[in-house]
């Protein structure tokens, strides 16, 4: 990922920033200029719930390059708490032994490092709770 | 009145015992787990790192108080394994709590004892009403050399404190510091491993910083051992702070709860602040906690808190140190140990 937009999605990879549409309420994460549901224009930034479960999730084998160190690795969509829904990467425990229902929360990682002299970047992942 | 109003710390999920290594080099891992007082230690994930484990551990701290981190006015993080040579930690640890922009930061090194530099430097701020809140951090990912006696004890882990003047957990009485040159332990720019002194680590180095830091505090305070409840001190080893407290004067019984080094192992900028953030979790109202770090180099930092009655309300608030020691470590062998410490040199 190019550092610049790296250094633009920050608020939502460090700190879970969402935009709440202020026509109808509906959340969205990354947030978005224009809702899709109603058409406003108008959201107030909300912080994420840390907290969510496991809808479903695959395991990665054969990875890019830069995650080959970590396979086998499993990739989930989580829903929060307040029912928004992300992809995220399950760490710190056994794909194998991952269940569709698992409790998670969302923790702060690194992702990836642009080499080894590269920026480092940093954003969510989710462990077992 | 200045203290601790928020604390809180990390450590990785994964471990790797003492058999492992010994058996990895030839050693004897009985006569290692005896000398040592080594059981195993924590090892970072391949996606963590100082500034992880910083925010991990700040975040638990922020449970344990009610503020808004924007109000936090210094961020000082303390690790002799800063990932970036240029560019802070607390720039991305600040990024990730929120308290940026309004704040100062700064990255402190001082081998084991960065984390109580931070600590230092940060009550002083408070205490002298240049900022409402300011937060230190000690965290590290430690590396020892391969086949090196630090190998088994060389751990990653954290802990985080806010101090402020208000809503105390814990009260500061009396802060002493105590430094000299000491050629111990060191790490020149661009050197993977740390070298150090043998036999020299101990008497002119660990023993005699942490005496005279405590020997120090205790005559301006005008305590004696006997009237502390808890007491902690750096933990290189098992050994080093159980027999440093022994010559000090303190028992056993009042240095366990913070001796976490048996199942942890030494997290360097973290050590001694993980003792004192596991003592705070079973510590009560009007208890006295004394604290010596110690960072080779060498010097030690000196602390002396009371405990007040708004401890007892936030223990619960965030996973407690123990219990993250419990909480189902993931066990690798040499060969994964190898590779989460990236000691193995793959294509690029």
């Amino acid at each position: 990922m190019p550092s610049p937009r790296y250094r633009r999605e920050m608020p939502q990879r460090y700190r879970l920033e969402a935009g709440k549409c202020k026509g109808c309420g509906k959340i969205f994460f990354p947030p978005r200029l224009i809702c899709n549901k109603c058409s406003s224009q108008n959201f107030e930034k909300v912080t994420l719930p840390e907290n969510g479960k496991i809808i479903t999730f695959t395991i990665i084998r054969v990875a890019p390059q830069q995650f080959e160190a970590e396979v086998p690795y499993a990739i989930a969509i989580v829903e929060l708490e307040n029912g928004v829904r992300i992809t995220t990467q399950v760490v710190d425990c056994d794909p194998e032994k991952l269940e569709i229902g698992n409790s998670v929360k969302l923790v702060f990682r690194k992702v990836q490092a642009e080499g080894k002299t590269g920026i480092i970047l940093y954003g969510y992942k989710a462990v077992l709770v | 009145m200045v203290g601790i109003i928020g604390y809180g710390s990390y450590i990785p999920k994964f471990r790797i015992k003492a058999e492992q290594i010994a058996h990895q080099w030839g050693k004897d891992a009985i006569a290692i787990k005896r000398g040592l007082m080594l059981q195993e230690k924590s090892v970072p994930g391949l996606d963590e790192d100082t500034i992880t484990i910083s925010v991990a551990a700040a975040k638990n701290a922020l449970k344990r108080c009610n503020i808004n981190p924007k109000e936090i006015g210094a961020l000082y993080i303390g690790s002799e394994s800063h990932p970036y040579a240029v560019k802070p930690s607390g720039t991305v640890v600040g990024e990730a709590l929120g308290i940026v922009p309004d704040f100062h930061t700064a990255d402190f090194e001082f081998a084991c004892k960065a984390g109580s530099e931070g600590m230092f430097v940060a009550q002083a701020l408070v205490k002298a009403g240049e900022m409402k809140y300011a937060m230190a951090i000690g965290a590290d990912t430690s590396q020892g050399a391969p086949a090196d006696a630090l190998e088994f004890s060389a751990s990653a882990g954290g802990s985080a404190f806010i101090f402020g003047k208000e809503n105390i957990l814990a009260e500061l009485l009396f802060t002493h510091s105590y430094t000299t040159d000491t050629p111990d332990f060191w790490r020149r720019e661009g050197a993977f491993y740390p070298h150090h002194g043998g036999r020299f680590t101990g008497e002119p180095a660990y023993f005699k910083h942490v005496q005279g830091a405590a020997k120090a505090i205790l005559e301006k305070s005008g305590y004696s051992p006997s009237d502390f409840t808890y007491a902690v001190f750096h933990m290189p080893n098992g050994k080093f702070p159980l027999t440093v407290g022994k010559k000090l004067g303190f028992t056993n019984e009042q240095m366990e709860p913070g001796w976490v080094v048996n199942l942890m192992g030494n997290t360097y900028s973290g050590s001694s602040p993980t003792a004192l953030s596991a003592t705070l979790d079973v510590a009560k109202p009007d208890d006295l906690i004394f604290m010596v770090s110690f960072g080779s180099g060498a010097g030690s930092d000196a602390f002396i808190f009371k405990a007040t009655d708004k401890i007892i309300g936030v223990q619960d608030k965030a996973e407690k140190v123990r219990e993250m020691l419990a909480d189902n470590p993931i066990y690798l062998d040499y060969g994964q140990y190898a590779k989460f410490r990236e000691k193995i040199i793959m294509n690029e």
